[in-house]
């Protein structure tokens, strides 16, 4: 039976407030279905204190084995690399270095959030607290343990990134983990698990109809597509939030508010404002990825010519002012 | 004299070390270190004010509501605009979930599993504790997580995800919601309110917000252990808890939900009896912290934030923030309190703040909650607007003062040429577990700490576990 290792340093706890979310089936039975034996996590378990690092003492003996090691939070490093912005309570040890020995041991490593993977927040502004993720240090390979780093079984840290996590996400890759299901293939280039970086938040978005017609939204909470004017990014945003929802109905776009690619090394520093899109001569940059410019601006003027009344007036509401209309029964709508 | 260092604690959000010193089988003295520092405020300084929007709630995942709102006040004070009713009210639904199910996470997943420890296996009441308590193995965490994670979509409906949402605006919220989503939100509710009633309470959420008198409580404690509130009242018997953990007796609270001008819970100070607040006279100390600047402590207004590791006599990234130069404990059993509530206040008359009273009177509030919600629900008017719109000021002030589960949670911001020029934030556990100030004056937690009792054998005592807890620290928002 595998078993789990959860600790927490530079980050909010959020990640692990939003597995506690988890649904269809709850957390603790997907770590029964699993069969992963939680050895600690902060928020679940009963040890404290002086039983917590004599578990941490004995796994780097060897005494005890370690599965599956998963950070919460990014690498304190600072200040000028002592890692004292986070030593671990009770051991007057730097958090980074129970890390890189934890690490050494642990047939897998897990970071939880953008924190872990890549710094995410905490490395926001001018990073003067020097977080970096486990394996990277924003989109820059490296961060605490090193380029090369690989478990005993060949795959580097797998990097369950984003702000928070999809409760789901994490239970998925621990469900595969455990059942030695999850091989480098299955991972993108950031490490992540292609099973839900493989979307994109633009899939079934429920604004796709505002999109077609670039029938935007001027102001929040207005229906629209918020990719022209509110800085929404989820046409270029790796996750399937709209597909596997949140909070069972949620997502980002559902809520109203634009997607900031959270699950991206650096999305805490977007170089701009995030609920405003920068135009460069009327026209959004940042348009998808992987469509020649050209082609969207002369399909998105004439999509914009071609609106409806309904799509133009109800982008512009905070709920539905023109209902569809009925197309005739028995009549093909010609 | 004896002295140890325990930590990590866990079961608290985040990380906490707390030194005790021990002479005759009792703590005399505590010393609190908040040990992860990341350094929020200097993040914040020259970004555009609407990003606080962005960064604020993820100071903190278990509070990110609060962090949240307590922006989109400040901002929206800066602005000099009022908040759409609807959006309001959203608002207020949205950090009342929270609010909730925090003060549930914490009881049934943080608290109560101590009293599931070992070193109770002789006590009488032990097998059913343990049956219903135990850390992730007792029948209540197996109740409560699936209640939890469905109450949670609320969440999901109003503010498209929980933690970290953009939904809340100083204007309102992005989310509108129309006529059938409120009987979805209502029945949303209703699976809390079932939960409570049956679960928690064992009697209708109004049979306990009507308790005035503390004979009341003795009544309905000395009904059979079918709820799990009866539970905690028989532990706190057993174990004499409205001894253990007694701080200042001196409370604050920032008020809380506004609705149109007023707040539902009221603000004020409690000390022998309820004051008004004058948030003028809030100070920070950093004599004890690791951190660099003026001896003088400083209004959040103007405050700073310099990390220095090696400060002479620091040992907490915490500040010390104090009231007119006191020290103030904030949390539910300070709100009902200077709320007014009968039950509370002859409490507290009593026995002062302590192990029993606080955690009491966060579950006293989850029942006031409840119906709150279900009012402001009702109140929802679709079709008129959730949010309004307003341009940012170039030069402005803001300050977002409002109640996050733990208590007083307040941000102070400047915005000059545009951009954020000082953004400070004083959070709930910050005033809670500070250090020592110039004074010398103890921390809530230090002073709590002193006093408490020792089991034969112990490493870790179980009595500072249980007044640790009993304040539900949120170590991250502490220091952010």
């Amino acid at each position: 039976m595998p078993n789990l290792l959860w600790l927490q340093s530079g980050g909010c706890g959020g990640c692990s407030m939003s597995l506690l979310g988890a649904e269809a089936p709850g957390l603790l039975t997907s770590f029964k279905a699993a069969g992963i034996n939680l050895l600690w996590h902060p928020a679940i378990s009963e040890a404290s204190g002086s039983e917590v690092t004599s578990l941490m003492q004995q796994i780097i003996t060897g005494e005890q084995t370690l599965d599956i090691l998963c950070l919460e939070g990014a690498v304190m490093r600072g200040p000028n690399g002592t890692g004292r912005f986070h030593l671990m309570a009770g051991s007057g040890q730097p958090m980074m270095h129970w890390l890189q020995q934890l690490s050494a041991k642990a047939a897998h490593v897990v970071a939880v959030g953008s924190c872990a993977a890549y710094g995410g927040i905490t490395r926001g502004g001018d990073n003067t607290v020097e977080a970096c993720g486990l394996q990277f240090d924003e989109a820059e390979p490296g961060g605490l343990l090193g380029e090369h780093f690989r478990d005993p079984s060949g795959l580097p840290v797998i990097n369950i990134s984003g702000c928070p996590i999809h409760p789901n996400w994490v239970t998925e890759t621990l469900t595969q983990l455990a059942a030695n299901a999850l091989d480098v293939s299955a991972l993108d280039e950031l490490g992540r698990p292609r099973s839900y970086a493989n979307h994109l938040v633009h899939h079934g978005c429920p604004r796709n109809e505002y999109y077609e017609y670039k029938a935007s939204a001027a102001h929040v909470s207005q229906l629209g597509c918020l990719m022209e004017n509110l800085g929404c990014v989820g046409t270029q945003a790796h996750a399937d939030c709209n597909i596997r929802l949140w909070n069972g109905e949620g997502s980002c776009l559902r809520g109203g508010y634009a997607c900031i690619d959270c699950t991206a090394p650096g999305f805490e520093e977007p170089g701009r404002v995030f609920t405003e899109t920068p135009k460069v001569a009327g026209i959004p940059v940042g348009l998808p990825n992987d469509m020649p410019k050209a082609w969207f601006v002369a399909l998105s003027s004439l999509s914009k010519a071609a609106t409806p009344k309904r799509i133009k007036e109800n982008a512009a509401a905070d709920h539905i002012v023109t209902s569809p209309s009925q197309a005739a029964k028995g009549k093909s709508n010609k | 004299m004896t002295r140890r260092i325990m930590g990590p604690f866990n079961r608290v959000e985040g990380d906490l070390e707390v030194k005790i010193d021990i002479d005759d089988g009792r703590v005399s003295d505590a010393r609190v270190t908040s040990p992860l520092y990341r350094g929020f405020e200097q993040m914040l300084v020259g970004k555009d004010p609407r990003d606080a929007l962005v960064y604020a709630p993820r100071i903190c995942g278990i509070c990110s509501v609060s962090q949240s709102v307590a922006a989109a006040t400040a901002l929206r004070q800066a602005q000099g605009i009022t908040i759409a009713p609807n959006g309001e009210r959203v608002t207020n639904l949205v950090l009342a979930c929270e609010n909730l199910v925090d003060h549930l996470t914490h009881f049934y997943l943080f608290f109560m599993p101590d009293f599931a420890r070992e070193i109770y296996a002789k006590q009488a009441w032990f097998s059913k504790t343990e049956q219903r308590f135990k850390a992730a193995k007792g029948s209540a965490t197996k109740q409560l997580l699936p209640v939890r994670a469905q109450f949670l979509h609320l969440m999901g409906i109003l503010a498209g995800k929980w933690p970290h949402s953009l939904a809340l605006q100083p204007g309102g919220t992005t989310r509108a919601v129309e006529a059938g989503e409120k009987s979805r939100l209502l029945s949303l509710l209703f699976v809390m309110r079932d939960f409570l009633e049956n679960q928690l309470f064992g009697v209708p959420l109004e049979q306990i917000t009507e308790m005035t008198a503390i004979a009341q409580l003795n009544n309905y404690a000395g009904a059979p252990l079918t709820a799990d509130l009866r539970h905690f009242l028989m532990l706190a018997d057993e174990l004499q808890l409205q001894q253990l953990g007694r701080a200042t007796d001196r409370f604050m609270s920032y008020g809380a939900y506004q609705t149109a001008g007023h707040h539902q819970f009221k603000q004020g100070v409690w000390q022998g009896g309820v004051h008004p607040l004058n948030s003028a006279v809030i100070q920070e100390d950093i004599s004890h912290s690791w951190l660099d600047g003026d001896d003088a402590a400083l209004h959040p207004s103007v405050g700073i934030t310099q990390p220095a590791a090696d400060s002479e006599g620091g040992y907490s990234w915490c500040k010390a923030p104090r009231l007119d130069g006191k020290v103030v404990e904030v949390g539910a059993l300070a709100r009902q309190l200077i709320d007014g509530q009968a039950l509370i206040q002859n409490l507290v008359q009593e026995s002062g703040g302590n192990v029993r009273n606080r955690v009491l009177a966060r579950l006293y509030e989850v029942a006031r909650l409840l119906p709150m919600m279900e009012q402001w629900v009702k109140a929802l008017e679709p079709g008129e607007p959730f949010c309004i719109e307003a341009a940012m000021p170039k030069n402005a002030e803001g300050i977002g003062m409002v109640e996050a589960a733990r208590g007083s949670l307040g941000h102070w911001l400047s915005i000059r040429n545009g951009r954020i020029h000082n953004y400070q934030i004083v959070a709930p556990t910050t005033w809670n577990f500070s250090p020592r100030d110039a004074a010398r004056q103890r921390g809530a937690l230090e002073q709590a700490l002193i006093g408490a009792p020792l089991r034969a054998g112990e490493t870790d005592p179980i009595a500072v576990q249980h007044i640790v807890r009993s304040f539900d620290p949120c170590m991250v928002c502490t220091v952010h």
